[in-house]
C-alpha cells in the first residue's frame, strides 16, 4: 500500500487533487481511498488530503502519518509557521512541489533517501486559464506530475479522473495535467 | 459497477438501489451529501421516488412514519443532534413495526460543539427498539442499507433499522464501492407488502390507547422480533453472499482462533484493528481482533462462542455511558456473565469527539492491557 | 381485512405484529354508557349535518334527516344541545 499526503492551502483544491489521483488508480485497476483532513476548511488555510493505493483491500481508516509520497501545492507552505511538511515521511520518500526552482534548491533533498521533484504548476495552471491568475488553481495540474513522478498512475487514467471530477474546463484541466507530466523535474 | 465515491453517497445509492419510494431528510453535517444525493437523484428522474424537504428531524421521521404507514418503503438520513431530535418519534417507529430504514452518520454529540466521529449519538438511543449496524466502510454502508430491508421488512421481524457510518471516516473518505444492478436486486429484495396499511377502503385503527393488559405483550412482542431479527439477519447476510459475493453477519472475527488478547471493535475502528493485528501478528504477538457489527439485537452468543478461548479482551468505545463505562464494554461484559464465560476484560475508550484512531492508538492499546491491570475505563491519549 | 370482527387477544401469539387493529371501536359497543337516548324528528330536521359534525363518537351518520347508530351512542347530549332547531329530543332509556 503506498501513502500519498497532499499539502496546500484551502481552496486550492489539495482534497480534489487527491480524489482525482485515487479515482486514476483506481481505473488502472488499484483499490483506493482519499480523503481530507476532517476540519475546517478556510481559504489560505494550511490543509491536507490524502489517498492510499493498494491491490488489497483497504482496512485501515485513519490519517496517513508515514506518507510514502509528499505532494506540496503552494512551495510558501514549506517552513511556514506551525506546518511540518515533512513529519513523519518514510525514509526513500519522494517530495513534489510546485515550485519554480529545481529540486536541489530543497535543503532535504538527497538527506535520508529522499528525493524532491518539482514542476511549476502555477505557470501551467495560468497558462492554461484554470483559476484566476492572481489565484490560479494547480491541482489537477499536479497530478500529472504525480503520475510521471511516482509511476503510480497512468497519465490516460488521470485524464478520465480529471473528465469525471471537474464540472468545467474538463480539457483545458487535462491538458494541465498532461504538461505537468512532461515538465516535472 | 465499481465506483469510488464516499460514505454519503454510499449511503444514498443504497437507497435507491433498495428501490425506496419515500425519503423525507433534514440535513446536518456530515450527512448534509447524503440529503443533496438524493434530492439530486430524485430531481434528475434516476431515482423513482418522492423527496420531502421538512424542516426538522422529528417532522422528517413523523412523516417517514406516515409513508411507511400507507405501506410505502421510506429512508432517511441523520446525524447527531439530529438523530436525538428524532428520539419521540424512533420509538413511535418502533413499537409501530415500521421497518423504515435510517442512515445515521456517528458524529459527537455537543455542547463542545463538534462535528466529528463518535457513536455517542446512536448509543443513547439504544433503547429505542431500533435494529442497529455499525458499517466499517462505504461498501458495507450500501450493502448494509440494501439488506437492512429486507431483515426490517421480513414478518416476523417488523422493526426499523439504523445504518451507523462514522462521520468523516467513511462520510466523507471516498473508496471503491461496487453498485448492484436492479434486475439483481429485484431478485434478492421483494416488494414490501406489509398486512395492515394506511388505506381508506380498508381502515383500521393504528397504534390506540393500549391498557396495562396489553401493553406488556406488544413490549414481549418486540423482543421475540429482536429475537428473530438475529437469525434473519445471518441468514440475509448468507443469501446476500450467494449473489454477491460479499459476506455480512451479526459479527465477525479476525485471527480469533489462536489469539490471547481479542479486541472487540466497531465501525472503522474494526478495519484498523485488523490492520493492527497483522502489525503485531508480525512481532509475535497473539492478537485477534472481533467486530461487532449488529449492536441491536446484540449477538451475545456469537460473541461469546468468539471470545471463548480469550485469555484478555479489550473492548474499545467510541461512546461513553456517563457515570459508568463504554456502552459495548458494559454489554460484552453482560453477554459473557449471562452465559457464564469470564476471563479479564478491559474497556478502553478511544476515538472520542474524533480524534484518529490509528494502529499507533490500537498497539498501545493492547499495550495497556499487557501491563499491569489498567482501570476500567481507561480513557486512552487523554492529555493527563 | 377490516375491523369487524371482536379480537380476542389472550395470549401473545393472539396479537398481530403490527399494533393495529387491536380492540377495534366496531366491538366496544358503548350503549350501555347511556342513560338516555337522543331521537331526531325529522319533521324540523333542517339537514343542517351539526349534529353529524360534533358528535364525538362519531355516533351519527349523516342521512337526511340524520339517524343516530344506538350501538355507539354514549348519550353525551352534545347533538341535542347544537341543534339548531331543537330536532333532537332526549327520551328515558327503558332497558
Ligand atoms: S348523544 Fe352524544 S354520542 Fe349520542 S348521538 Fe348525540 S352526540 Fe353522539
Ligand atoms: S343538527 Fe338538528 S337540524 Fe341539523 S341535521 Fe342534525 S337534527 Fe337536523
Amino acid at each position: 500500500m503506498i501513502e500519498i499526503r497532499l499539502h496546500g492551502r484551502g481552496g486550492q483544491g489539495a482534497v480534489k487533487a487527491a480524489e482525482i489521483l485515487a479515482k486514476a488508480a483506481f481505473y488502472d485497476g488499484k483499490v483506493v481511498q482519499s480523503f481530507p483532513f476532517f476540519g475546517v476548511e478556510r481559504r489560505g488555510a494550511p490543509v491536507q488530503a490524502f489517498t492510499r493505493i493498494s491491490d488489497e483491500k483497504i482496512r485501515i481508516h485513519s490519517y496517513i502519518y508515514e506518507p510514502d509520497v509528499l505532494v506540496v501545492l503552494d512551495p510558501t507552505l514549506i517552513g511556514a509557521e506551525g506546518v511540518n511538511i515533512l513529519e513523519g515521511l518514510r525514509s526513500g520518500g519522494k517530495v513534489i512541489v510546485n515550485s519554480t526552482k529545481e529540486p536541489s534548491a530543497f535543503d532535504f533533498h538527497g538527506k535520508n533517501g529522499v528525493t524532491v521533484y518539482t514542476v511549476d504548476a502555477t505557470a501551467i495552471a495560468v497558462k492554461n486559464k484554470l483559476g484566476s491568475e492572481s489565484a490560479p488553481i494547480v491541482n489537477t495540474a499536479i497530478v500529472g506530475a504525480i503520475a510521471k513522478v511516482t509511476g503510480l498512475v497512468t497519465i490516460d487514467s488521470v485524464k478520465k479522473a480529471i473528465f469525471d471530477t471537474i464540472p468545467r474546463n474538463k480539457e483545458a484541466n487535462a491538458v494541465a495535467a498532461e504538461d505537468t507530466f512532461k515538465n516535472v523535474k | 459497477m465499481k465506483q469510488v465515491m464516499n460514505g454519503d453517497f454510499a449511503a444514498s445509492y443504497g437507497a435507491m438501489s433498495a428501490l425506496v419510494k419515500y425519503v423525507a431528510a433534514y440535513p446536518i453535517t456530515p450527512q448534509t451529501l447524503v440529503v443533496e444525493k438524493l434530492s439530486e437523484l430524485v430531481a434528475d428522474g434516476e431515482m423513482d421516488a418522492v423527496f420531502s424537504k421538512v424542516e426538522s428531524e422529528h417532522s422528517a421521521m413523523a412523516a417517514c412514519i406516515g409513508a411507511e404507514a400507507a405501506g410505502i418503503r421510506t429512508f432517511t438520513a441523520t446525524s447527531s443532534q439530529g438523530l436525538l431530535l428524532m428520539c419521540e418519534v424512533l420509538h413511535w417507529a418502533a413499537r409501530g413495526r415500521l421497518p423504515i430504514v435510517l442512515a445515521n452518520v456517528n458524529r459527537a454529540v455537543a455542547p463542545g460543539w463538534s462535528i466529528w466521529a463518535d457513536a455517542q449519538d446512536s448509543i443513547s438511543q439504544r433503547d429505542t427498539g431500533w435494529m442497529q449496524v455499525y458499517a466499517e466502510d462505504n461498501q458495507e454502508v450500501y450493502d448494509s442499507i440494501i439488506m437492512a430491508y429486507k431483515i426490517a421488512e421480513s414478518p416476523d421481524v417488523l422493526l426499523p433499522m439504523m445504518i451507523n457510518l462514522d462521520a468523516f471516516f467513511l462520510s466523507h473518505t471516498s473508496e471503491v464501492v461496487d453498485l448492484i444492478d436492479k434486475k439483481d436486486i429485484e431478485k434478492f429484495l421483494p416488494p414490501y407488502e406489509p398486512k395492515f396499511k394506511l388505506n381508506p377502503s380498508e381502515p383500521h385503527a393504528f397504534n390506540a390507547l393500549t391498557s396495562p393488559d396489553h401493553y406488556f405483550e406488544l413490549t414481549y412482542k418486540m423482543h421475540l422480533a429482536m429475537e428473530k431479527a438475529k437469525k434473519r439477519i445471518t441468514e440475509v447476510g448468507v443469501e446476500f453472499e450467494k449473489m454477491f459475493g460479499r459476506r455480512y453477519g451479526l459479527t465477525e472475527s479476525y485471527r480469533i482462533e489462536d489469539a490471547d488478547t481479542v479486541l472487540v471493535t466497531f465501525g472503522t475502528i474494526a478495519g484498523t484493528a485488523k490492520e493492527t493485528v497483522d502489525l503485531l501478528r508480525k512481532e509475535g504477538k497473539k492478537v485477534g481482533n472481533l467486530k461487532i457489527r449488529v449492536f441491536r439485537p446484540f449477538p451475545q452468543e456469537e460473541v461469546c462462542e468468539a471470545l471463548k478461548n480469550a485469555k484478555k479482551v479489550i473492548v474499545v468505545d467510541r461512546d461513553y455511558s456517563y457515570g459508568f463505562e463504554g456502552a459495548f464494554f458494559t454489554e460484552v461484559k453482560s453477554a459473557l456473565y449471562n452465559k457464564g464465560v469470564m476471563k479479564p476484560l478491559y474497556g478502553m475508550m478511544a476515538g472520542i469527539g474524533g480524534r484518529d484512531v490509528s494502529t499507533g492508538t490500537l498497539k498501545e492499546i493492547v499495550a495497556k492491557a499487557e501491563g499491569e491491570d489498567p482501570k476500567n475505563p481507561y480513557f486512552i491519549g487523554v492529555k493527563l | 381485512m377490516t375491523d369487524d370482527k371482536k379480537v380476542e387477544l389472550n395470549k401473545v401469539s393472539d396479537y398481530p405484529e403490527m399494533p393495529v387493529s387491536l380492540g377495534s371501536m366496531l366491538w366496544n359497543k358503548t350503549s350501555s354508557w347511556r342513560n338516555f337516548k337522543p331521537v331526531i324528528d325529522g319533521t324540523k330536521c333542517i339537514g343542517c349535518g351539526i349534529c353529524w359534525k360534533f358528535c364525538p363518537e362519531p355516533a351519527i351518520f349523516p342521512t337526511n334527516p340524520p339517524t343516530v347508530d344506538y350501538d355507539f351512542c354514549k348519550g353525551c347530549g352534545i347533538c341535542i344541545s347544537e341543534c339548531p332547531t331543537k330536532a333532537i329530543s332526549k327520551v328515558d332509556e327503558t332497558r
